[in-house]
């Protein structure tokens, strides 16, 4: 299927999920319109966490095997969680603003997720520092490791501390949940942005795969 | 609608960020299927 068919697809699919979210979903109680943020924030925060997994096995699979497409899947997810992480940390503050008061607090959840985006931004940072591919690929991955520790902490974080962060709706516990039409915003906005996620890796893997090229064809017109 | 306006300027962050992250790596892929090309005119040209 050609990548601008598949963009054609998610672009409508968005639109159906943007709509179903705005006026299928009711509005919460409580909080009222803002909550509509919830879609968009917390279907990025666990597409961002999809990413950096599959970042994780990726570096894990390079560590074992030194195969180069390991490496172009690991930087690949790499750099699209970074993108859905500041969605993330971008949607939050403008939900917390009206809600809380403040844009920002520091505690245990948005800590962790600011230090999160900042891992993945020095592990990028790193590979642009480092000319020689093998060694380049290889203190990536390890580094790679190290920074998904931070993911579990994020996921964990408002169930082990007292936050100022909402404490989970999904996957909660029980009295936790979401009402019917909202999970069904809530999946379908997901789902769409999954579909995002595998576009944006799949391009950007295209892109690692052509630079290795232009590597290897420099390579041998130095030769000559 | 109280909030509504937070609530649009959170989505269009949103698919801003990725639209321009998604112009970005085409550009990139642009610039180097370029540089595929100029090096393989350049290695067929040395032969």
């Amino acid at each position: 299927m050609k990548s601008s068919f598949k963009a054609a697809i998610l672009f409508v699919l968005i639109a159906v999920t943007g709509y179903l979210a705005f006026y299928y979903a009711p509005i919460e109680r409580s909080m009222g319109v803002i909550q509509k943020i919830f879609y968009l924030h917390i279907s990025c925060a666990f597409s961002a966490f999809v990413a950096f997994g599959t970042c994780f096995y990726a570096n894990l699979r390079y560590v074992f095997t030194r195969e180069a497409k390991s490496d172009w899947l690991g930087v690949s997810a790499a750099e699209v969680g970074l993108a859905f992480i500041t969605v993330v940390l971008v949607t939050g503050p403008i939900w917390a603003h009206p809600v809380w008061g403040i844009w920002w607090t520091w505690d245990a959840r948005l800590t962790l997720t600011f230090v999160l985006g900042l891992l993945y931004l020095s592990y990028l940072l790193l590979r642009s520092m480092i000319e020689e591919p093998d060694k380049r690929a290889l203190f990536s991955a390890l580094f790679g490791i190290f920074a998904f520790l931070d993911v579990p902490l994020v996921y964990f974080s408002i169930r082990w501390w007292r936050t100022q962060h909402p404490q989970p709706v999904i996957l909660g516990g029980p009295g936790s949940g979401l009402e019917p039409r909202m999970r069904v915003s809530y999946l379908l906005m997901w789902g769409a942005l999954t579909g995002v996620l595998i576009l944006l890796v799949s391009a950007r893997y295209r892109l690692e795969a052509l630079r290795a090229s232009v590597e290897d064809l420099r390579r041998e017109a130095e030769v000559r | 609608m109280k909030n509504l306006d937070s609530v649009l300027a959170a989505y269009l962050a949103g698919w801003a960020i990725f639209f321009v992250y998604y112009i970005s790596v085409a550009q990139r892929l642009s610039t180097l299927r370029e540089e595929v090309e100029r090096l393989k005119a350049l290695l067929t040209k040395g032969r």
